[in-house]
């Protein structure tokens, strides 16, 4: 198929004459709604991400302004906006209905395609030295399957709105939520589903078969090994999602009684099963952000990434593990005191192959020679706020004081902090790290630290309040609270506006970096940048190593 | 666009909080009620009927504290081995290794920075570091676990019940049953504000609590007493929740869970239905009143209960006295009886007390 011996110089793509092949593309219509190019389906799902976080920072900015004030404030206007007048329990409903889409949106549209479709589609073919995805045309069926589910999803709530958490949760899910909007979001998820599940298997073919020569499984960047690890997560959780969710639905719709007692049936059931896929899912959504990360800090560091192997496999047991850990998010359910038991000290296990981890981009650091870049910045940022969300899931992973911290405010904090401040800040961190290699333009380096100070600062006035609101004992999902929790949830709302007034600043130096930037080099990082992505130009040729690299 | 977009929706976000006050500027109901207007208020003839005197909760323990960061004060011993595996182990060693990364990596950002180390070195391994950076937390975990261990063990350990509670969530109020006592059964409802609800009904006075968290009719448990809570549903998943207990069990249909606390202190206190269950998920909340036994021993006459021990002695009154107690099962059904389901048993009973 190719030259595997060919000379180092051929790992550069040339310009048009020397591969005039290369840069050769399609009318707009074929190139953007029949594309087969891995970076043009990862452009479409970053931009999908982009307008699908739009809307899910939207939402929570909805529930933030509601939750400024005890007592209900604004819930029936905007219910009169969306349907006309309605009763005090449909606004009370509508609440439910933007818990649900905002995490629904977040988890399936916003984190997942920009990590995996987005960052995923663009560099793990370039990183392994590859022209491209195994499946191109599975990988554009891929992307265009979210755009149904993300349109079924977004049209719910004109049809009474799915008010049931992104847990979906029987018998609430199932009796307890009459109208389609419920089915809408059930199908939704399923197409979404889908689309993971092909993208997966794109994924792990590509990375198992087209690597460059030379380069083994261990010569792999930890962005690579973050994907594969992740597909292979989507490959065995998603179907047991798929499998649960039917199950919601057949209850729903043809008088079946999976989840219901009164045919035998039993809702923890649904926990479990839906668990089983959660809990993988919350990895699925960090792991490529660790990959993401652990290339900044070695390219920002100037050294090699410290104890590669340990990285990768400390990946690997985060993967494994986190399938064997799904009830701690069902502490109060009525486990068994030896299941609890056993769940507790599985999910301890977790720490150790985190803390490898977070000591390894240390010791990265220790020694070399540090540039603080934007990219940079939203590294560190991250590594201590997936700290910070670490610990407190330590916390949490004690069964016995899960009894006071469950569905709390407390648990809210925790996976915001290694969410939103983790894998969020992974996303800005690889967004502003690839961006020239991405666009060809390079980011204004003052708007990129600007953001991220307004953003950091923002966030952290957002939920670390909410640690305390849960140890006072705010529930979850609640649109009115008692007085005393008033001032917390207050704070929570200002650092609301300070987040978004970090947005604003993204776009802007999204905007202008695209219309005015500065043009970027094929490698603005210097030594420390080692991956094959910037062996090429910025942006790369629309069919990049034609001739494929040898990697030593 | 998307930028417009953006700023649009924080030029809203900022004109927010100055809307809210506006709207949220209703007065709170009337504060000065007397203790005794609420608990006299759902009976017609205060007079004729004896009333049980609750007692008013306390602003700082029971109940969530206006800018509170901690645990709630803990009144079961169970809550307080919580609370210090939570407040003496756990915090602490988060605290610590927050602190030590955070420290690491300003260090490592100083002493390493561009300027002031322009070569980097070339080390990628370091077996000694790595094994203890593994060993180390898995140290720390072992501490943790013992203790952590423990309390789960702890928490099912049950003694001997004392009172029996069966609590059953319903789309959006408790409804309790006490089958030791007669199983008569109180309905609780959250307490709405006074500009909520239509003239002569029953509101919410500070006497019974908070706003969101007062229940016109609170679960009243002896003090020091083992409590068996056995917790379902009749529709959805709800989950009963009462923080100064430590104590949290959802309650799912077609289940009977079973959990337990064992209160050492007299007061009142308040939880929040903990899953979410549809619409006013926020609005039924718990109240349990922690009392002397004689007390308790009251309320549950009151209610048309019995006290353990007392069975045998009713039924021979009730056989003895077949005619009066015919007349008393009657009664009770004329007057707004404060339980709702007064069985034969518990009628039967009232008379002869």
């Amino acid at each position: 198929m190719t030259d595997a011996t060919a000379a180092p110089a051929h790992f550069q793509a040339h310009d048009d004459h020397a591969h005039h092949d290369a840069d050769h593309k399609p009318g707009f219509f074929a190139r953007w709604f029949m594309s087969t190019n891995h970076k043009d389906i990862g452009t479409l799902y970053l931009i999908f991400a982009i307008i699908a976080g739009i809307i899910g920072g939207a939402i929570s900015g909805l529930m933030r302004v509601e939750l400024a004030e005890p007592g209900i404030q604004y819930l029936p206007t905007w219910l009169e906006m969306l349907h006309g007048p309605g009763t005090f329990d449909e606004a009370l409903h509508l609440w439910n209905v933007l818990v649900t889409a905002h995490g629904l949106i977040m988890v399936f549209f916003m984190v997942m395609p920009a990590m995996i479709g987005g960052f995923g589609n663009w560099f793990v073919p370039i990183m392994i030295g590859a022209p491209d995805m195994a499946f191109p045309r599975m990988n554009n069926v891929s992307f265009w399957l979210l755009v149904p589910a993300f349109i079924l999803l977004l049209a719910s709530p004109f049809f009474g709105g799915a008010g049931t958490g992104w847990t979906v949760y029987a018998p609430l899910s199932t009796y307890g939520e009459p109208g389609p909007s419920v089915d809408m979001a059930i199908l939704s998820l399923h197409i979404a589903g889908a689309s993971s599940i092909l993208g997966a298997i794109n994924f792990i073919t590509t990375i198992f078969n087209m690597r460059a020569p030379g380069m083994t499984l261990h010569k792999m960047p930890l962005f690579v090994w973050s994907v594969l690890i992740t597909a292979f997560l989507l490959l065995l959780a998603l179907p047991v999602l798929a499998a649960a969710i039917t199950m919601l639905l057949t209850d729903r719709n043809f008088g079946t009684t999976f989840y219901d007692p009164a045919g035998g049936g039993d809702p923890i059931l649904y926990q479990h099963l839906f668990w089983f896929f959660g809990h993988p899912e919350v990895y699925i959504m960090i792991l490529p952000g660790f990959g993401i990360v652990s290339h900044i800090i070695s390219t920002f560091s100037k050294k090699p990434i410290f104890g590669y192997l340990g990285m990768a496999y400390a990946m690997v047991a985060i993967g494994v593990v986190g399938f064997i850990v799904w009830a701690h998010h069902m502490f109060t359910t009525g486990l068994d005191v030896n299941t609890k038991m056993y769940f507790t000290a599985a999910t301890m296990v977790i720490a150790v192959p985190t803390g490898i981890k977070i000591f390894s981009w240390i010791a990265t650091m220790w020694g070399g020679s540090m540039t603080f870049k934007t990219p940079m910045v939203w590294s560190l940022g991250f590594i201590f706020m997936f700290t910070v969300g670490g610990v407190t899931g330590v916390v949490l992973a004690n069964g016995g004081v899960d009894n006071y911290m469950h569905d709390t405010y407390y648990v809210v904090a925790h996976f915001h902090y290694v969410l939103s401040l983790g894998a969020v800040f992974g996303l800005f961190a690889g967004f502003y790290y690839w961006f020239g290699k991405m666009w060809g333009k390079q980011y204004n380096e003052f708007l990129g630290h600007l953001h991220f100070w307004v953003f950091f600062v923002g966030v952290n006035l957002l939920f670390f309040p909410m640690h305390f609101l849960g140890l006072d004992g705010m529930p979850r999902r609640y649109p009115d609270y008692p007085d005393a929790f008033g001032q917390y949830n207050h704070l929570a709302t200002l650092g609301y506006k300070v987040m978004a007034v970090g947005m604003v600043i993204f776009f802007i130096n999204v905007i202008w970096s695209l219309i005015a930037g500065k043009k970027a080099e094929g490698n603005p990082w210097g030594e420390g940048a080692t991956t094959l992505e910037w062996t090429l130009s910025s942006p790369p040729p629309f069919h990049q190593f034609e001739t494929l690299p040898k990697v030593d | 666009m998307r930028t417009l977009k953006t700023m649009m929706m924080a030029l809203t976000l900022a004109a927010a909080p100055a809307a809210a006050l506006a709207q949220n500027a209703t007065a709170p109901a009337a504060s000065a009620a007397p203790a005794a207007t609420a608990a006299a208020g759902d009976s017609a003839d205060a007079a004729a009927k004896p009333v049980f005197q609750h007692a008013a909760p306390e602003a700082e323990i029971g109940q969530p504290i206006p800018g509170g960061w901690k645990i709630q004060p803990q009144v079961t011993e169970l809550g307080e081995d919580g609370q210090w595996l939570h407040d003496a182990i756990l915090v602490p060693i988060i605290v610590a290794i927050s602190v030590f990364v955070l420290g690491l990596m300003l260090w490592a950002m100083f002493r390493y920075r561009a300027a002031a180390n322009p070569v980097p070195s070339k080390t990628t391994h370091n077996t000694f570091i790595e094994v203890i950076w593994t060993l180390v937390p898995v140290l720390i975990l072992l501490v943790i676990a013992v203790p952590s261990i423990r309390l789960l063990a702890a928490q099912y350990n049950q003694p001997k019940a004392d009172v029996t509670i069966k609590v059953i969530g319903n789309q959006w109020y408790w409804t309790y049953q006490y089958p030791d006592n007669g199983d008569f059964e109180i309905v609780s409802n959250m307490l709405k504000e006074k500009d909520e609800v239509k003239e002569g009904e029953r509101f919410r006075t500070d006497a019974d609590g908070p706003r969101l968290l007062a229940v016109d009719e609170r679960i009243v448990v002896p003090v020091g007493a083992v409590v068996k809570l056995i917790v379902t549903s009749n529709d959805v998943i709800h989950s009963f929740a009462v923080p100064a207990f430590w104590a949290k069990m959802d309650a799912v249909p077609g289940r009977l869970n079973e959990t337990w606390f064992k209160a050492d202190r007299v007061g009142v206190y308040f939880g929040q239905c903990s899953e979410l269950c549809g619409a006013r998920h926020a609005y039924m909340p718990i109240a349990v009143e922690v009392v002397e036994p004689a007390r308790y021993a009251e309320w549950v006459k009151l209610k048309g209960g019995t006290m353990p021990g007392e069975k045998a002695a009713e039924e021979a009154a009730a056989s003895a006295a077949a005619e009066p107690a015919a007349t008393a099962a009657a009664a009770p059904a004329e007057e707004p009886a404060a339980a709702p389901v007064a069985n034969a048993n518990a009628a039967a009973a009232a008379p002869t007390n």
